[in-house]
């Protein structure tokens, strides 16, 4: 479609509002020879128990539907595998259903959760993402990866997802990069950021203390990608608690109100046709009305260089909470940075930048947990985790480690899950002696995108403290 | 029996059923995998299967690829809000109506107008990858067609607004989407690479 009605654009109005009452997450590994993926998962759920002072055991006496997000079967060679998942996790005999929508399964996995405890089926739901990437080598694993493609359009080409996006990213390269040294130094500056964010998190896989250059002199993955512009390939396990309010309140004190929408594209980018944007409530169709003269061949929209399903989850879910301005009202922000440029891509899509602006959002310095051009907080911190480029990317559990790490800044417990010696060593992972507590001081609202491949698929997921809610959401 | 067996698995379509013959799968045993103190973590699984997919009504699509032909398809209901819209990927039925779309050639129009939208060179591929690295990937568009064909060059350095022309493995076809690859507008024929042609 590229004409829409109103019936389509309908803001989605939810029975009753729902909470994130804990979550947790395993350790992320580019692989685990000695672990069964159950064993992840029960560290997450493990962990998620141990948040709110519970136990597994008394946890899950609260559990009454599971959501279980896990993208490709191929990997792992299980059909099914989330029921295998759901007897290790000894859920039986609950209803549960396996969710895939490729990069975005893990935000996917929690919107069903989300819609189920809204409707009044279940009072808590289990929403569990996890993703199994290391039981084939590195090709048969691109070439896994390359059939979320078209197998008889795309697949072929090369059998290199990758090198799909890449077409992408060239473009928005030349016509809003203009094919700078300073825009190449910008999408540098994302990856230097998110790995150097990773070293102060126990869970990530890849932290690095890096420079500029270090990624600018890194291999060519496929131009204008270099290596390090480049996301994980990981092996993990993440999982949320959703209820409704009475439930929430009787796990927990502090559970924070959540709410997901999500948006779809076509899975080929070949098939895109162009449309007008979609407007976000802080934009207006004037200011884009020169964006072709702005920037030569940015007429065309989505076009190669806008994420259209992103946009719509967005559309969504801003005007599900009554979010006008993000960069105003949102407190911190995880956003799925596969790739540098696509990072720079999706501040546009969800209206941090307006189109065509994106780059400015890093080289203002907002997007830093600390500014570094004036020293004071930024104004909106982006993946304080490591983002997948610097904590990990295993697929279905991606978009729900992004939201429970979201929830640790607003549940004002962000230093006290990264910080713990215990964790650090149970992980095999040495803590640095700089150390720092990235607790985004005072959150109270954030939002975590999750986002498939070349954008079939996008979720908005936002998390808000109950008694900051915004005005103008559903229930306000 | 080895994969690289002569026999491997072929099908016929006779009164529209599968008539499948030859070997379709090839196992060997799995063997334990070890740590360096000889203890098990687990095991391999090695197997090699042969698929069976139907184009459909894309088949037609594919099959044109191998007589140096390109179709698209033009949505002709007019009570549909992209009447007379051209695809490129072929559509079966619109994507707004889901009537069936009218079928096209359009070869004449892709050696006219094909122009590069964008373009990736890489040297990195994933496994049975078949195509020459570094691979080019050109997504071509089409003056009057409001879709963005992706595909490989074949010759030359892409760049964005370049000239090209289709090329078609008409002499060994695979019917694939690598029966079509672009080359630079204004190659000659005796350029082209083995089994292509114009
Ligand atoms: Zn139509």
């Amino acid at each position: 479609m590229i004409t829409f009605s109103d019936k389509q654009l309908k803001t989605p109005k939810m029975a009753r509002p729902v909470y994130l009452v804990t979550g947790g997450m395993s350790k992320f590994a580019r692989a685990f020879p000695d672990k069964r993926q159950e064993e992840l998962c029960i560290d997450a759920l493990t962990e998620a128990a141990e948040f709110i002072g519970m136990t597994p055991y008394e946890l899950k006496k609260y559990i009454h539907t599971a959501y279980y997000g896990h993208f490709a079967d191929h990997f792992g060679d299980q059909l099914l595998g989330e029921a295998a998942m759901h007897d290790r996790l000894g859920l039986d005999p609950l209803g549960n259903v396996g969710i895939k929508t490729g990069g975005a399964t893990g935000g996917s996995t929690l919107w069903e959760a989300y819609k189920t405890v809204a409707s009044g089926y279940s009072d808590c739901a289990l929403a569990m993402g996890w993703e199994r990437m290391d039981e084939v080598p590195t090709d048969e694993g691109n070439n896994y990866i390359s059939f979320a493609a078209d197998k008889d359009w795309e697949t072929p080409l090369g059998h290199i997802y990758t090198g799909y996006y890449a077409v992408m990213a060239q473009r928005y390269w030349q016509i809003y990069g203009k094919e700078e040294d300073s825009f190449r130094r910008t999408m540098a500056e994302i990856a230097v950021k998110n790995r150097g964010y990773a070293r102060m998190n126990p869970h990530a896989q890849g932290p690095m203390k890096i420079t500029v250059e270090d990624v600018i002199n890194s291999p060519v993955v496929a131009y204008p990608l270099l290596a390090l512009d480049c996301c994980l390939m990981s092996v993990g396990a993440a999982c949320g608690i959703l209820a409704d309010e009475k439930t929430a309140f009787e796990l927990t004190d502090h559970p924070l109100r959540i709410d997901v929408a999500a948006g779809s594209h076509t899975l080929r980018v070949a098939d895109r046709r162009n449309m007008e944007i979609p407007l976000l409530p802080n934009e207006t169709k004037e200011q884009y009305a020169d964006l072709g003269e702005r920037f030569p061949g940015g007429d065309r929209y989505p076009g190669f260089t806008g994420f259209l399903a992103a946009r719509m989850s967005a559309y969504y879910a801003y005007r599900m909470t009554g979010i006008h301005d993000p960069t105003e009202d949102l407190d911190l922000v995880e956003l799925h940075d596969a790739f540098t440029i696509s990072d720079i891509q999706t501040y546009e899509d969800i209206g941090i930048r307006p189109y065509g602006e994106g780059r400015t959002y890093v080289e203002s310095g907002d997007c830093y947990h600390t500014n570094p051009n004036t020293g004071a907080p930024g104004k909106l911190p982006a993946n304080l985790c490591g983002g997948l480029i610097g904590c990990m990317h295993a697929v279905g559990a991606t978009g729900i480690m992004q939201v429970i790490e979201v929830g640790q800044h607003i549940w004002n417990r962000w230093a006290e899950m990264h910080s713990d010696e215990g964790k650090w060593k149970r992980f095999g992972r040495e803590k640095p002696a700089d150390w720092t507590d990235l607790q985004v001081k005072g959150a109270k609202r954030g939002l975590a995108i999750s986002h498939a491949g070349v954008g079939s698929h996008v979720t908005c997921t936002i998390l808000q403290d109950p008694n900051h809610t915004l005005e103008g959401g559903m229930f306000e | 029996m080895s994969c690289e067996d002569e026999n491997r698995g072929t099908v016929k379509v006779i009164n529209n059923r599968y008539k499948p013959s030859g070997h379709f799968h090839y196992g060997s045993p799995n063997t334990p995998i070890l740590n360096e103190m000889g203890k098990l973590l687990g095991v391999t699984n090695p197997r090699d299967i042969t698929h069976i997919h139907s184009y459909g009504g894309e088949a037609i699509f594919f099959e044109s690829l191998s007589k140096g032909k390109l179709l698209a398809t033009r949505c002709d209901n007019p009570l549909c809000e992209s009447h007379l819209s051209i695809y490129e990927p072929f559509r079966i039925h619109c994507p707004d109506c889901l009537v069936k779309a009218t079928v096209l050639d359009i070869t004449d129009l892709a050696k006219r107008t094909a122009t590069v939208h964008s373009f990736m060179i890489t040297e990195r591929t994933g496994a049975f990858n078949t195509l020459e690295v570094p691979i080019k990937f050109v997504n071509v568009e089409f003056d009057g067609v409001c879709t963005i064909l992706m595909g490989y060059l074949s010759l030359g350095n892409p760049k964005i607004g370049m000239k090209l022309l289709p090329i078609f493995n008409t002499k060994a076809p695979t019917y694939t989407i690598l029966d079509i690859s672009w080359v630079p507008a204004g190659t000659p024929e005796s350029e082209l690479p083995q089994n292509f042609t114009f």
